[in-house]
């Protein structure tokens, strides 16, 4: 029996506001526990919730870059449930009426393009930290750091339409590329600013209705959803062929054994009790805001590779690594804007100076001068490579470090014709056996001249200008 | 004034005095401690009495007045506060053991502002455990008396309060009313009681028990009183979302305006039905009459769904209850019980040791209310129909600028009276309930006394934000019908 | 209408309420009684009545993304009934 695979994927993104959600404690990661906190993050009596409207700003960015209906009202409603690290003992969190509704993201797989639908978009506050003191297996105690608590969240929920974990991989990360574009979340998998949870089903193909999915919890990057999503995927069609079921039930992937495994929790807890807070008024969102924030939606990655191919005649493959993060493909335009000449050429140097580039450690002139000296045939590919880590070193502009090293290479005609009949003249034996037909002599010859030239000669032209005269 | 006690004065007149330097704030607030130290073993209005902090406070008080200072109109006058006010640095217990340790590291909004008045605060109110409640029985400290008769109930939830304003162990308090929870218990203590509309007075720092109902209010001995503490109390926080950004009038000035041509309206489902005692239907017709001889106008209204008030409210505050006071399970402040050997013993332990018999009903038929396969049957419904009351006052003050009604159906009963039947102490709040629900303000104000001398008020109702009125009606009613607002207790 | 034993246990366990037996009983049979009462608004046609989630109409005001930091975190700390380096402290999950 063949197998279809259905796939959906949550994300909950961490977003880049000073603030919490609903109180004025900072969001900073790594500080002491308890120290990002106060009464009204920690649930203490009588106190009350106040929207910040940073959050609300990115929530509406992020769909309108998704192509979502931003809905004009959305209500905040509570998930009520007791843990340690929930104060108020509910998560105000977006139920019936969220912020934004059906939108899509455009992933390109197999050569082609294919339109991955968003449910929903919605806001809701981070819960706290719960350490297990000591032994996890004998742990008397369990320690609850609220710092984390009232972190602004979105949660993104897309539609069951990924068919296989590369598709659920390639959604991620342009979802991830989209978020960090528009600045609402830095998108830090390990630090927990981008998490995700798939649902994922199997069921025989050509059957309409969706098999039993489970849901699969604890990836902490793009490559474990991948591999949780194979792994899950395999484990299902296996017991559906040994005649089990599939049980709807969450599974922790666990990426040293390379498994999923049950987390057996009684399902009696989650009744959530959804209603309207109280504490807050409905969200309003005006045509106004709304074309306001519009307008400060920049380029997204789709737009940009295609743009970036179309512009500079570079491959989309190219361009897709250059688009991978903004900072680098506004890098590369600010490159290509100072010196145009080989595009490509500049594309390949940002991408193997990206980290230098995504430090600030290099600035778009120093990759401009490189290529364009290359092209000139003013230095060599390695001496460019040297002067760039010069660069980086000692922080001196590219050009005064291939002077100061001495590194430009001789590329006019008359100074090589100079170097080469020298050497000629030097060598008269060589010379008659090339002429009789050794042609491997052709590359003694240009040792020589690189050697007579302290290797400032341009190899290339110099194989030239010994041809001519050897004829 | 030189007959009368120092404690017996009105809260306008105490201030007067202390402003004119006839008393010292020290003279003024000791005068209260002794009497509550006299009284309040017999009236158990207080939950925590402040002498070392009300001293200080005075003397502070004292000190800036002679230096020229005065902090404002309150400025060394004793006003106190009910215990669901965060006081930072002493505790507010909301009458609950599940609190009855906690010190606030915060002042609530009407905190500050009440001392930013200048007003001293000579301790915390009892109160129902979390404001639950019609009679203050359900405190985990105790019941309070009726000064006016110590073996009765003095309403509640504010009973603590109405009580202390009542035996003049202070000059003003401030109380919260979610079903009728200040304007009860004034109307059953001889005293003025006002909710304002919701959104009037921020509710930040003050526990919640239903956040769509609950609203802090005043409780005094005069109208003008009343009026004065709104006017302190009232204003946009912005730490409370549902606070509204509305100027505050002169309330003040309102109860004195005359009422030739206000139209009174009488919700005729107020007055059927055989719950209602004729002694207080006889005295809100008095009130009404003390209107009319005035100059204002009578108009029969209808509000049609006033039966279904009830229903109403024991599902949408219990529903909202349930999920405010999930935060109290023993992890970060209050009562934890002791030897658990897991965490959801510890907290299923703590909630049953820590909540009263009252506390817990509620909150399992709010959980009920709220839970999977019954919100659309339950909650959802009352949502509906609170819609449906919301109109009916609407529509009635289309015809009516004020409403007249009785505030409780019978004066105050003895204590354990209605405690063994829930739904009978319920059906106290039959008249107060729905103007929660709608959202619109009310006040109590004293308009006559049973044949046991046991105080009946009077209910104004108006539209929201319309308080102007309710003072205007309320300042005529007392006029005409001066009567006595300080129980005859002695020490 | 009668709420079952069940039910009421059901209801205690996701409000985090132990009860003894006979308190359950007895919460019981109350709790069956105000139901019943509150029954009542079903004789109401509610259809096309939109509910009251909120008493005010305008929409929920906003906060400037600042940080103010509350600045006392042994005041936050000082309330809790068991503490251990600056984290309150409970007994452990316990899965059953």
């Amino acid at each position: 029996m063949a197998f279809e695979t259905v796939i959906g994927l949550e994300v909950h993104a961490q977003l880049s506001t000073r603030s919490k959600i609903f109180c004025a404690c900072s969001t900073a990661f790594g500080a002491p526990p308890n120290a990002n906190a106060c009464p009204v993050c920690t649930g203490m009596p009588g106190v009350l919730p106040v929207l910040n409207r940073k959050a609300v700003e990115c929530t509406i960015r992020t769909a309108l870059a998704t192509s979502c209906t931003v809905q004009r009202r959305s209500v905040f409603a509570r998930k009520n449930y007791f843990y340690p690290d929930l104060p108020k003992a509910y998560q105000i969190s977006q139920y019936e009426l969220p912020v934004a509704l059906g939108g899509h993201v455009d992933i390109e797989v197999d050569g082609g393009t294919k339109r991955i639908g968003i449910t929903r978009i919605h806001m809701e506050e981070d819960a706290g930290k719960l350490v297990h003191e000591g032994e996890f297996a004998g742990a008397q105690a369990s320690l609850a750091d609220l710092n984390r608590c009232s972190v602004p969240l979105m949660e993104i929920v897309s539609e069951p339409d990924m068919r296989t974990p590369e598709e659920g991989g390639a959604y991620l990360r342009r979802l991830h590329d989209i978020l960090v574009y528009l600045g609402v979340c830095d998108g830090n998998m390990e630090e927990g600013s981008f998490r995700c949870d798939a649902n994922v089903s199997v069921r025989p193909v050509g059957q309409v209705a969706f098999g039993t999915k489970a849901e699969l919890k604890n990836m902490n990057s793009f490559r474990n959803v991948e591999k949780a999503l194979e792994y899950e995927i395999r484990r299902q069609v296996e017991l559906i062929e040994d005649g089990g079921k599939v049980v709807q039930e969450t599974r922790l992937w666990d990426a040293n054994a390379g498994v999923t495994v049950s987390m057996r929790r009684k399902e009696e807890a989650h009744d959530y009790r959804y209603f309207p807070d109280p504490d807050l008024l409905p969200l309003i969102v005006d045509d106004s805001w709304v074309e306001e924030l519009r307008t400060t939606i920049p380029e997204m990655p789709a737009e940009k590779i295609a743009r970036l191919a179309r512009q500079y005649g570079i491959p989309r493959y190219d361009a897709g690594i250059l688009a991978s993060t903004r900072a680098l493909a506004d890098f590369f335009e600010a490159s290509a804007a100072i010196y145009g000449g080989n595009p490509k050429t500049t594309a390949n140097e940002c991408v193997h100076w990206k980290d230098a580039v995504l430090a600030g450690t290099l600035s778009p002139e120093t990759i401009a001068h490189a290529v364009e000296d290359r092209e000139r045939g003013t230095i060599s590919a390695t001496a460019s490579k040297t002067l760039v880590e010069l660069v980086l070193s000692t922080g001196k502009p590219f050009r005064t470090l291939r002077d100061e090293q001495g590194l430009t290479q001789v590329s006019d005609t008359s100074s090589l014709d100079i170097l080469v009949d020298k050497v000629l003249a030097a060598s008269p034996k060589e010379v008659e056996g090339y002429r009789a037909g050794k042609a491997g002599l052709l590359s003694f010859f240009v040792g020589q001249v690189m050697k007579e030239s302290r290797g400032k000669a341009n190899p290339k032209m110099v194989q030239e200008v010994l041809k001519k005269r050897l004829g | 004034m030189a007959n009368v006690p120092v404690h017996e004065w009105t809260l306008l007149e105490a201030a007067r005095m202390v402003r004119e330097k006839k008393i010292s704030s020290r003279e003024l607030t000791g005068a209260i401690l002794a009497r509550i130290e006299a009284l309040d073993p017999k009236v158990h209005a207080y939950i925590t009495v402040l002498p070392e902090i009300a001293a200080a406070q005075a003397a502070a008080c004292d000190e800036e007045q002679a230096k020229g200072t005065l902090r404002g109109p309150f400025h060394g006058v004793p006003v106190g506060l009910k215990d669901i006010f965060c006081t930072r640095g002493v505790r507010t217990t909301c009458g609950s053991r599940i609190l009855h340790d906690f010190i606030p590291p915060y002042d609530a909004c009407v905190t500050e502002k009440v001392l930013a008045a200048g007003a001293v605060v000579p301790g915390k109110h009892n109160m129902d455990e979390f404001a639950m409640g019609s009679s203050t029985e359900t405190s985990f400290f105790g019941a309070t008396r009726n000064p006016w008769d110590l073996s009765r109930i003095p309403g509640g939830s504010s009973g603590g309060t109405a009580a202390a304003v009542a035996a003049a162990m202070c000059f003003a308090g401030v109380g919260t009313d979610t079903g009728g929870s200040i304007r009860q218990p004034a109307s059953l203590c001889g005293v003025v009681g006002v909710k304002p509309t919701y959104g009037r007075v921020s509710r930040y720092g003050m526990i919640a028990f239903a956040s769509s109902l609950d609203q802090g209010g005043p409780i005094a001995r005069t109208v003008a009183d009343a009026a004065a503490l709104l006017g302190v109390i009232a204003g946009y926080d912005r730490r409370d979302s549902t606070c509204v950004d509305i100027p505050v009038p002169d309330y003040l000035a309102a109860a004195e305006r005359p009422v030739k041509g206000l139209r009174v309206g009488l919700p005729k489902e107020y007055y059927e039905g055989e719950g209602l005692s004729p002694e207080v239907r006889a005295a809100v017709e008095k009130a009404l009459k003390a209107l009319t001889d005035q100059g204002a106008v009578v108009v029969e209204v209808s509000l049609p769904h006033t039966s279904f008030a009830l229903s109403t409210y024991y599902l949408i505050a219990p529903a909202e209850a349930s999920s405010n006071l999930a935060r109290y399970d023993g992890v970060r402040y209050g009562h934890r019980a002791e030897g658990a050997s897991g965490l959801i013993e510890m907290m299923s332990r703590t909630r049953a040791e820590g909540f009263g018999d009252e506390v817990k009903r509620r909150i399992m038929i709010g959980t009920y209310a709220l839970s999977a396969g019954y919100y659309d049957a339950f909650y959802g419904k009352a949502q509906k129909v609170r819609t449906l009351i919301r109109g009916d006052f609407t529509k009635a003050f289309e015809a009516a600028d004020v409403l007249l009604t009785p505030t409780a159906p019978t004066p105050a009963f003895r204590l354990g009276e209605k405690t063994g039947d829930p739904l009978t102490m319920y059906l106290s709040d039959i008249y107060t309930i729905p103007c929660n629900l709608a959202g619109i303000p009310g006040i109590s104000v004293p308009c006559g006394f049973s044949s046991e001398g046991l105080p009946i008020g009077a209910q104004l109702l108006s539209k929201s934000f319309r308080e102007e009125t309710l003072f205007t009606a309320a300042g005529a009613i007392e006029r005409a019908l001066p009567v006595r607002r300080v129980a005859p207790l002695e020490g | 209408m009668a709420i079952t034993r069940e039910e009421v246990l059901h209801v205690a366990r996701l409000a985090r309420l132990s009860l003894p037996e006979a308190e359950a009983e007895r919460l019981r049979e109350q709790l069956s009684a105000i139901l019943d009462y509150v029954k009542q608004l079903d004789r109401l046609d509610t259809r096309d009545v939109v509910p009251t989630s909120h008493a005010i109409e305008t929409g929920t005001p906003f906060r400037d993304d600042v940080v103010r930091p509350f600045g006392d975190r042994e005041a936050l700390l000082a309330n809790a009934p068991d503490r251990l380096n600056d984290c309150f402290r409970v007994p452990r999950i316990i899965e059953d």
